[in-house]
């Protein structure tokens, strides 16, 4: 799904990461961890191509993304739900039309009646906020938005950067049982964060695999969880 | 083609939506595609007006001409029967006539009043000739009448009707080169007033690109919102200024120049084109500037 061979990424001549070899696979549950500023919202970004690898190779759905050009990243990205601590929307729409864009912009709106919006937002606790403006959710209702909006396309990766850095342990407890939810429908989850105890919180449900980043070298961290 | 063009100006509702409402520079756009459809108007009419004017000249001056006899009174009428007896004899006159005094009295009345005393000054005679196509050899024809009648001077009016001519024409193009500065300032100004939409609604293009949008899809609900401002505005500015010009004085005989400045006859047609060229020019200015912003976003 997402394959890294001696990537590396550089910016204004300093190396943020170097050597970095990977291989997800399809269904996979990764989380990623690291210090801050280690880079590791530097590398969700070269995992849906907001930025390419200074040198090395990476492939995202076995397409080296050197040969794509700008509607094929938009075509790729499709396939990729992407969930951020600080989830932007467009303010001036409600939360059902945000959670409907992605398919609004692929010309697929049709593929959605209603009935399955509801079902959609209600199995991230929305249903009753539809017609609410980004501005009058909360920080917990706009990453459970953000999800919705991430999966509508059915995508078959989920990048999750730091989607419980904002909200509270039970709300990031919600967020994680709807992602390991996802990754048991066959979603390969890649999710990135610095609290090991929601790591440990997944554990026990799913087989998960700890990715680190130090010393901008990206680690296995261990065997499954 | 044209299918494309109606499915464009009709939009697509949901697409439009994704921008979000911009007064300002929607107000921008509508006025500066207005007041330049206002003076495109007005460049083009003083350009068709200027090239009429060319034409009139170079046509009615082309083929007459006139001569000028200053002879003692006693001599005037023997002098000027001698310059018909030339002018009637000479290949390439059509006809050769002695102006009267009520018409030579219009003549001067710009200058000198209604009521000049003719009789009372030296006046000379006028004698108006018309040629026939191929006109005479002006040369022999001036040798000719200072043999016959030394107080004759042909005037063939090519003195007057070069530098008329020469700055009508230049006038018409100088009219042509402000139609195509304004085309290109309206075609700046929308692509500023679009830079400056873009720039504004960053979060919203790297919402778009983030979901899977293709730079076309983003590029379209900026450019159909420009396009149909640049067309509003266009059609209000053509609007405004045809009913102006339509009331500006119409051409008359002693107005000369600065009257019939408007259109005329199927040239009132002319202007129809102006909103759907600003539509052409803010299409392209918005369409640019946009792929040049979102190339810039990964």
């Amino acid at each position: 799904m997402i394959e890294l061979k001696n990537a590396a990424f550089s910016y204004g001549g300093r190396d943020i990461l170097m050597d970095m070899n990977l291989r997800l696979s399809p269904g996979s549950f990764h989380f990623l961890t690291g210090p801050s500023g280690s880079g590791k919202t530097t590398f969700m970004r070269l995992c849906y191509q907001a930025l390419q690898p200074s040198s090395g190779l990476l492939r995202i759905f076995e397409r080296d993304v050197r040969a794509m050009d700008r509607d094929d990243v938009a075509r790729m990205r499709r396939r990729i739900g992407v969930v951020h601590q600080d989830c932007q929307f467009l303010n001036h729409l409600n939360l059902a039309q945000n959670v409907l864009l992605p398919l609004q912009v692929s010309e697929r709106e049709d593929e959605i009646d209603e009935e399955q919006l509801l079902d959609l937002l209600g199995w991230v606790g929305l249903a009753d906020h539809k017609d609410a403006m980004p501005a009058e959710l909360s920080g917990g209702e706009r990453q459970r938005a953000a999800l919705a909006r991430a999966i509508i396309m059915s995508p078959d990766l989920i990048i999750a950067d730091e989607p419980t850095g904002n909200v509270d342990w039970e709300m990031a407890q919600r967020l994680l049982s709807l992602l390991i939810e996802l990754n048991k429908m066959g979603k390969t989850i890649l999710l990135a964060t610095h609290d090991l105890n929601l790591i440990r919180t997944a554990k026990a449900e799913v087989s998960a695999r700890v990715l680190r980043i130090q010393d901008q070298r990206l680690h296995l961290a261990g065997a499954d969880l | 083609m044209m299918g494309g063009v109606i499915a464009f100006l009709q939009g697509d509702r949901q697409a439009d939506q994704v921008v979000p409402p911009s007064g300002f520079t929607a107000r921008l756009t509508s006025f500066t595609a207005g007041a330049m459809a206002f003076l495109t108007v007005f460049a083009l009419a003083l350009s068709l007006a200027t090239g009429r004017l060319a034409d009139r000249w170079n046509a009615e001056l082309a083929r007459t001409s006139t001569v000028r006899i200053s002879a003692p009174e006693g001599q005037m009428a023997a002098q000027s029967e001698a310059v018909l007896n030339v002018l009637r004899t000479t290949p390439g006159i059509q006809t050769a006539r002695v102006m009267s005094d009520a018409e030579q009295r219009k003549l001067l009345e710009p200058w000198f009043g209604p009521d000049l005393p003719l009789d009372s000054l030296p006046i000379p005679r006028l004698i108006e000739v018309i040629e026939s196509s191929g006109g005479p050899d002006i040369e022999g024809l001036r040798l000719r009448l200072s043999a016959e009648a030394p107080g004759a001077v042909l005037d063939d009016h090519t003195r007057w009707r070069r530098p008329l001519v020469t700055a009508a024409t230049r006038l018409r193009m100088m009219g042509l080169l402000s139609i195509l500065l304004i085309a290109g300032s309206t075609a700046a100004m929308i692509t500023l007033a679009a830079q400056s939409a873009l720039a504004a609604n960053g979060q919203v293009i790297s919402v778009l690109r983030l979901i899977g949008a293709r730079d076309v899809y983003i590029a379209r609900a900026f450019v159909r919102r420009f396009t149909v401002r640049a067309f509003v505005g266009a059609l209000i500015g053509t609007i405004a200024a045809m009913v102006t010009t339509f009331f500006l004085p119409a051409a008359a005989e002693e107005g000369a120049f600065l009257t019939g400045l408007g259109f005329q006859g199927i040239h009132w047609l002319l202007p129809v084109l102006i909103p759907i060229m600003a539509a052409i020019v803010a299409f392209w200015a918005t369409r640019i500037a946009a792929f040049r912003v979102l190339k810039r976003l990964m």
